[in-house]
């Protein structure tokens, strides 16, 4: 199933994730093959198969309710980009 | 005393025939002398030496274990506190991680060394080691051709003698193949089995972490310390831990062993399937009983695969935002371009390729097409296992249709490369354990046997390869140049 380039430019933006412009097609070919590869899937009949989303159908393990984790602030935000305060800062978001 | 196994170093260190110091020494020297091979990303020389001579004063305190001084290598997905951790990309090239792995926090705890971090594929997207952000990894066997990746320094580490043994992970092949390509002993265990607490995620349901050695009886010892119940993890599983080299003499009088007949089709290299049917000849010797299954799904596990891999590899790389941590372009004009550029410039193609896959499976109207979908495939082929391993104990056949390929071979070609993971990633969407042991060379480059068993049956499997081992010498040969 081909994909074009605007599809690709459209999830790339999805995933926040920049391409170079002269990228975009090789990663448009790239694509449209996988994809060509996972039509295949529809070989097969899966109308009363259940999903199965984890290889142990395992239930999520449950804990109290109780803070468990010691304050590590300091620490973590030692390997940040930029701090100050005790705050991890980005460019202004609101004017 | 670099070819020497886990219990004889064991009892070398114990007669004091030589220090854990002199041992950490010998290895420390290789990795410099072979550093053309590019297995480590990090060498933790100064701390290994410290480690060493603790573990020394244990030894002499009467007061180790069979790990205590023993120099192993981590691959670079497992966090280690205070110690550069990149999983191989350039996102994660000056992060220290602010705590170490629960596997990482178990060896400690045993007392082995560790010598440093292992080079693998960017965030283990890869089957070649080629996609690292420190370049390709040589395979010592055939220093032009790949090691097989994820973990490809891994592999080649313990081929070329470089540690005694190391760790690996496996989310789709990535402990098997590159095991397979370099002539080692790998096994992936049991999903649920290992902790995957620190242990930086690509697809959270089917990432495994295991051992890599070079015999079965050294593999069982590093599964003995990896494996177990961790409340830290949610995934895994609350079961108790055989000891794994208990068992590893037991007869194999009446194994059943299944041979899945699409394991042995057209896209199989003859040599490869040579050296299949002749150590399943040998496992006949042994006594054990032959018969062909079928896992009819298991053409589909390829799509199914990198459509389930690549969405959770989306959803996980999510968090890689330049932030918090790891890699932020420069002078961002806003949010959106911090987030565009920062991941834009830090992740390499093959990342890029999977994230944006994964991203265009789980958008809206594609959802139902692809994901569900490979999820509804992913129980056939687990259930596929689940008859094949109901006339059968184990299974076995092919790691990978070829021998190791050369650098740069199939980097043009994404598709061809993940082709190439058809008889390993089946067991990773069912969750299966499987090991892969040297079992011959063809013009010189190794070949791997795959043995798959049942949900946690790694002392079997572990039983199985020994056995082998013990009557083939595959596992003892070594590349030349790294004697």
């Amino acid at each position: 199933m081909p994909l074009s380039a605007d599809e690709v430019k459209k999830i790339a933006y999805l995933a926040r994730l920049g391409i170079n412009e002269s990228d975009i097609e090789a990663y448009t070919s790239d694509l449209s093959n996988m994809l060509d590869l996972m039509t295949q899937m529809g070989e097969a009949d899966t109308d009363s198969v259940q999903p199965m989303a984890h290889p142990m159908d395992q239930m999520q393990r449950l804990r109290p309710d109780i803070a468990t984790e010691t304050d590590q602030r300091q620490q973590f935000q030692s390997i940040a980009p930029q701090i100050e305060n005790g705050l991890y800062l980005v460019p202004k978001v609101i004017d | 005393m670099h070819n020497k196994t886990i219990t004889d170093l064991a009892k070398g260190l114990r007669s004091k025939e030589f220090s854990s110091v002199e041992l950490t020494q010998r290895y420390l020297d290789r990795i410099k002398k072979y550093s053309d091979l590019n297995c480590y990303i990090t060498v933790t020389e100064e701390q290994a030496l410290k480690d060493a001579q603790l573990a020394d004063s244990l030894l002499a305190d009467n007061n180790a274990n069979l790990l205590t001084g023993i120099p192993i290598a981590q691959k670079d997905i497992f966090c280690t506190k205070n110690i550069k951790t990149t999983c191989g990309s350039k996102m994660l090239d000056n992060f220290t991680a602010p705590y170490n792995a629960t596997v990482i926090e178990n060896f400690n705890h045993a007392g082995a060394v560790m010598l440093g971090k292992l080079n693998m594929d960017e965030f283990a997207m890869g089957s070649s080691n080629e996609t690292s952000f420190y370049g390709a990894v040589q395979n010592p066997w055939q220093t032009n051709s790949v090691p097989g990746g994820s973990s490809g320094g891994s592999a080649a580490a313990v081929a070329a003698r470089l540690a005694v043994a190391v760790t690996g992970t496996d989310t789709g092949g990535s402990i098997r193949q590159p095991a397979s390509l370099c002539g080692i002993t790998g096994l992936k265990p049991t999903y649920g089995r290992v902790s995957r607490y620190g242990m930086i995620a690509f697809a959270s349901s089917l990432d495994q972490g295991g051992p890599m050695a070079r015999s079965a009886e050294d593999a069982a010892i590093l599964l003995q310390t990896m494996a177990g119940f961790d409340k830290k993890d949610s995934t895994s599983v609350d079961q108790p831990v055989p000891n794994y080299s208990a068992g590893l003499n037991n007869s194999l009088e009446g194994l059943k062993i299944g041979l899945p007949k699409e394991f042995f089709n057209e896209g199989l290299n003859n040599d490869i399937a040579v050296a299949v049917e002749s150590a399943v000849n040998e496992y006949k010797k042994m006594g054990a009983e032959i018969k062909e299954v079928s896992l009819p799904n298991m053409k589909l596990a390829i799509p199914a695969y990198y459509v389930i891999a690549s969405a959770e590899c989306s959803a996980n790389l999510s968090r890689f935002d330049g932030v918090r941590f790891g890699y932020r372009c420069d002078d961002p004009a806003d949010l959106n371009d911090l987030y565009i550029r920062s991941r834009g410039e830090a992740f390499g193609s093959e990342v890029k390729r999977r994230i944006l896959m994964g991203t265009y499976a789980l958008s809206a109207g594609y959802y139902d097409a692809y994901y569900i979908k490979a999820q509804k495939i992913r129980r056939l082929i687990a259930e596929d296992f689940t008859q094949a391993l109901s006339e059968v104990d184990v299974l076995m056949g092919p790691v990978s249709p070829s021998t190791a390929f050369a650098i740069g071979e199939k980097t043009d070609d994404p598709i061809d490369m993940y082709l190439a993971d058809i008889y390993t990633i089946a067991v990773n969407l069912a969750g299966l354990p499987a090991m892969s042991v040297p079992a011959g060379l063809v013009d010189n480059k190794p070949v791997g046997l795959q043995i798959i068993g049942n949900y946690f049956t790694e002392d079997r499997l572990l039983n199985i390869a020994h056995q082998y081992q013990q009557v083939t010498d595959w596992h003892l040969q070594s590349p030349k140049g790294f004697e």
